[in-house]
């Protein structure tokens, strides 16, 4: 409370005084690299108001930021001062060595920070998380109802209710999933996997293991799923299943906690708007940990760079995610980690995921690898032309050629 | 020409390609030949806003010396290029070992990334170019047969398929053709098969890619006949008349060879630019049924871990594969130079 | 051209305009669907239910109370400054057009006029340039581009363009030198002129057909390009089709699909203008040089 009357005095000081000076930096150069959606913009707009008098500062956000952030930090001294990622990008710049671990700054200015978002690796903190996402079930809350089907705790219970649905010719597809060949439906598998209780690797080593009962049960419910789903499935990433499921055409499926809100935009047909609803992710088989993954995002300080230039990225960035840049606009954009956040309605599943203690994506150094070896090589299994074995069998060898290749074997 | 003009009249455009081109390819190549050093792993207590757990990471200090003595990475010579994810070489040998018949070992070859990209590549290739260069010259010829008032209409018309960026393009045209669509619904009519999906299957969404692709390139095709078209010496076209050529006659024997520059020009751009074919792949998400090498590329180059040295490999395959498929064009373009010959 | 001057047959002629008629509406037609569809709900346009909906404008009607709106437009250009984008491309378009075609012409002409041999593998070589891909070429600059502090700019990114697009640019007027006759040139040496000189006076005022296509696809390569001008350029100088993916939205998030088409369209409008001004200019400069024989 007391944290939040200051910010409030120091946003009231920015509108009064000079912009720069609510920052409390006097010098340095501060440049941003990330991706663009509305929350990462709020971001960089917060960090652009400490420009002013000997700070400059700059934003570069765009979709292609995994292309040119790493590059852009390599140099000495490097262009982009803070990079914002999320869990699965951010051990790019970890394994490239070109960010720095945070202690000092964090003692120094971030009093404001809660523990739960510092991202620590051996006692380094390396990144400042302010905001999550996960995926979770989103349903129809009339054609459950009209049937009589409890809302969905399982992937079991789902294709149950998918059956009955196409049974009674209420719709003709009633499974909505982002399966596009690539990395959503390596995603879809990661989170399946996860579910069954599934490690990807040896412990302590770069060694896939996914060809195993775990993950022949994963494809297996996943091709199970696609008989419900518009054939045209494996070109369907997240912006299609959103259409499909704003035409009211599915009533099940699992989905971004940050594409809830605009499920229920103007244009929406008002019935479907207020039938949508959510819930937690769902297990699989038997288990008990969610078939889904914990996202985080948040910015990192380059390495190669002046201490000064370091303290006045660190500071503005804090200036950002400051409590007090919380307001009706920017609240429902995200799921922040910032102190003082209330959850919106759209942010429940994401909070259910987190409360049912779901695994945060793999932040490994070689997941990434993985991930995009599964993009490639599950599509024929999808399709039929080959066996659940010998996808997982082509996935293994794709990864570890790579993974051989990048010095991890 | 003397060579001395010769120099000064090219200098510019060589030295923009030197610099832009021909640098970053040497170091394409080394990078193909080297890999990062072996990496050591060590397992660390990690935590994030979901808690704590202990997790492997790399050791940047244990291969830090290295790092610095040999910035290039470790020399691996052409270990990349026969590897799994490449030419394959253990694996197709495995897989001719093991094979009853030769359909038996082709159809094996698709489970090997680079074979199934080339066997989609070679087959969009040597589809579309024809069609490309035929669809081009009718086109370009009915145009120049129009009205001169209607001709600029045309053009900028004609030009269309062109014009609008394949970002956007490839999206709404995806739309058009999905089963709900106005072409999809419309073929489903056309056909009476209220199940007609061009995405769902391989067969269908290679028709779509290829269709996509004469359409999308035939706009330059025409462009350049037509403007070859308007240099074509009057005169042996009334001599033609004069000694009674049919219409057809006079395309067949004046008009094609005029243009046989320009034919051979379009056939060379579009061989490899259909070689390099990666827009419509991307924009119509079809890489569940066809990939190609430039796809490979971008996936390798695209993902958060980047596979920089794959990528160059890639690069390396494709400028070589460029090579052989030129070749005819190349001989004959040889063959222009040595006219005394 | 020669074929009017003799009346076609009735046959031939119907069979003419009518291929003309099926190439436009092939040609044109998801265009103008386009167009249509900028002024709808992303629903409507869309739709995932029922594709006459971009023709009834239902969800347009709920969220605007009339079947049309301009709020894409709106959106991107307004709220978006899709305007700065328009700037920048027009810069890169018209700067990348002049150098690709002041170095290619000179580069090519003395292509065509050389009969040397290393005339020919210069040529080889600029090929196997252009068959790199070039994403590949792009990644590669990054890393000197941030060393030498020029990553960013407008300035960078023409010089990139224009590097790479040089291979096609300077084989696509190599050929079109070679279909006007040795002869010409050759004669004014005879005359006294230098090559220069032969050039100036006797080639460039035939050239143009080939100049103008030329042009044509440089500016539309410039145009249209994504690889360079998403990883080279900086949020403030991005040029159009960045701008347009900017609109598009990622995994995790919904984007502005509307905004997107509206600007694809309104990027379209003003080059249709300018070819229905200079339509006639266009077609007598592709027409000027016909060679007399």
């Amino acid at each position: 409370m007391f944290l939040r009357k200051i910010a409030t005095v120091v946003a009231l000081t920015t509108l009064a005084s000079s912009a720069w000076a609510g920052c409390g930096i006097s010098e340095g150069r501060v440049s941003i690299v990330g991706n663009e959606f509305p929350a990462i913009q709020t971001i960089g707009a917060g960090a652009m108001e400490c420009a002013g008098g000997g700070v400059t500062v700059e934003t570069n956000l765009t979709a292609d930021h995994q292309k040119i952030n790493l590059p852009g930090m390599t140099g000495n001294p490097a262009e982009f001062t803070s990079a914002i990622v999320a869990n699965s990008s951010i051990v790019a710049l970890m394994n490239n060595d070109v960010i720095r671990p945070l202690n000092d700054l964090v003692a120094k200015h971030g009093q404001g920070l809660q523990k739960s978002q510092l991202v620590t690796i051996d006692g380094n903190i390396m990144g400042i998380a302010f905001m999550a996402n996960a995926q979770h079930l989103t349903y129809r809350s009339d054609v459950l109802k009209d049937l009589g089907i409890p809302v969905p705790s399982t992937y079991e219970e789902m294709l149950a209710a998918a059956k009955k649905i196409a049974n009674y010719n209420l719709m003709q597809y009633p499974i909505g999933g982002a399966y596009a060949a690539g990395w959503n439906l390596a995603e879809e598998f990661v989170n399946m996997y996860m579910g069954y209780g599934g490690e990807f690797f040896k412990p302590g080593t770069a060694e896939i293991a996914v060809n195993n009962q775990h993950g022949v049960d994963s494809l297996n419910m996943m091709k199970a799923l696609s008989e419900y789903m518009n054939p045209d499935f494996l070109t369907h990433d997240s912006n299609a299943t959103s259409a499909e499921w704003k035409a009211g055409n599915v009533a099940l499926m699992n989905m971004w906690g940050s594409r809830i809100g605009a499920l229920k935009g103007d244009e929406v047909d008002a019935a479907v708007v207020a039938a949508t609803a959510t819930a937690g992710p769902m297990t699989v088989g038997g288990g008990t940990t969610a078939a889904s993954t914990l996202w985080w995002d948040g910015f990192t300080v380059a390495k190669n760079i002046s201490d000064t230039d370091a303290e006045a990225t660190f500071m503005a960035m804090m200036h950002a995610i400051r409590p007090a840049m919380l307001n009706e606009t920017t609240s429902p954009q995200a799921v922040w980690l910032i102190d003082g956040y209330e959850p919106t309605p759209a942010a429940a599943g994401v909070f259910a995921a987190a409360a049912m203690g779901t695994k945060p994506y793999p932040m490994l150094p070689y997941a990434g690898l993985m991930h995009s070896a599964a993009g490639a090589e599950l599509v024929d299994f999808m399709q039929g032309k080959e066996t659940a074995e010998q996808a997982l069998a082509g996935l293994e060898a794709a990864y570890t050629t790579a993974a051989t290749e990048k010095g991890y074997l | 020409m003397k060579h001395k003009t010769f120099f000064w009249f090219f200098l510019p455009t060589a030295l923009a390609m030197f610099l832009f081109i021909a640098l970053p390819l040497t170091s394409i190549v080394s990078q193909s030949l080297h890999t990062p050093h072996d990496q050591v792993l060590i397992v660390v207590e990690s935590c994030d806003p979901f808690g704590c757990k202990s997790e492997t990471t790399i050791d940047h200090q244990a291969s830090q010396k290295i790092n610095e003595e040999k910035p290039q990475g470790k020399w691996v010579g052409f270990q990349i290029y026969t590897d799994r994810n490449h030419l394959a070489f253990k694996e197709v040998g495995e897989f001719w070992e093991s094979k009853t018949s030769f359909i038996d070992f082709v159809s094996s070859l698709n489970d090997l990334p680079f074979y199934r990209a080339m066997g989609f590549t070679l087959t969009y290739t040597f589809v579309v170019t024809p069609l490309v260069i035929l669809f081009g010259f009718i086109i370009a010829i009915a145009v120049n047969s129009l009205h001169r008032h209607l001709k600029g209409f045309m053009v900028f018309f004609s030009l269309l398929p062109m014009i609008v960026t394949p970002l956007v393009g490839s999206l709404i045209l995806f739309w058009m053709i999905d089963a709900r669509g106005i072409i999809g619904s419309g073929l489903q009519e056309l056909f009476a098969d209220p199940t007609l999906s061009l995405k769902a299957s391989t067969g269908l969404t290679w028709i779509t890619l290829i269709v996509y692709g004469v359409w999308h390139s035939a706009p330059f095709a025409f462009i350049v006949f037509y403007a070859g078209l308007q240099t074509v010496p009057q005169e042996t076209i009334e001599a033609a008349m004069i000694d009674g050529a049919t219409r057809f006659q006079q395309t067949i024997h004046v008009i094609v060879p005029h243009l046989s520059p320009l034919v051979a020009f379009v056939a060379l751009i579009q061989l490899m630019d259909n070689f390099r074919v990666f827009e419509p792949i991307v924009g119509f998400s079809a890489s569940a049924h066809a990939t190609s090498l430039s796809w490979i590329i971008w996936n390798d180059i695209g993902q958060e871990i980047r596979l920089l040295s794959s990528a160059a490999t890639t690069s390396v395959l494709t400028i070589i594969g460029v090579i052989i498929l030129l070749m005819p064009v190349l001989i004959r373009t040889w063959r222009e130079f040595n006219p005394e010959k | 051209m020669t074929s009017n001057q003799i009346k076609r047959p009735l046959g031939l002629q119907l069979l003419v305009y009518g291929f003309v008629l099926f190439w436009l509406i092939l040609a044109a037609f998801p265009f103008l669907w386009t167009m249509w569809g900028s002024f709808k709900v992303e629903l409507d346009f869309f739709s995932k239910g029922d594709w006459t909906n971009v023709f009834s404008g239902v969800r347009t009607q709920v969220v605007y109370g009339k079947s049309f709106t301009g709020a894409g437009y709106e959106g991107a250009w307004i709220q978006e400054e899709f305007w700065r984008a328009f700037f920048n491309t027009a810069i890169v378009c018209v700067s990348t057009v002049l150098i690709s075609l002041t170095l290619a012409t000179l580069g090519g002409y003395a292509l065509s006029r050389s009969g040397f041999r290393y005339s020919f593998w210069l040529l080889i070589i600029a090929l196997v340039f252009r068959a790199l891909p070039p994403i590949t070429l792009v990644s590669g600059y990054l890393q000197p581009f941030y060393d030498w502090n020029v990553w960013g700019t407008l300035p960078t990114t023409i010089i990139v363009l224009v590097a790479i697009n040089q291979p096609f640019t300077l084989w696509m007027l190599h050929s079109f030198f070679q279909t006007i006759p040795k002869e010409l040139d050759e004669s004014a040496k005879v005359d006294g002129c230098t090559q220069f000189q032969a050039f100036r006076h006797v080639i460039i005022p035939v050239m143009w057909p080939g100049v103008i296509t030329a042009g044509l696809f440089s500016f539309l390569l410039a145009y249209n390009d994504f690889a360079v001008t998403a990883i080279l350029l900086s949020q403030e100088n991005q040029t159009m089709v960045p701008k347009i993916a900017s609109f598009m939205g990622t995994t995790q998030t919904e984007g502005n699909i509307m905004f997107a088409v509206a600007a694809v369209v309104s990027a379209i409008v003003p080059l249709f203008i300018l070819v229905m001004f200079f339509q006639r200019q266009l077609v007598s400069g592709l027409t000027a040089g016909a060679v007399k024989g």
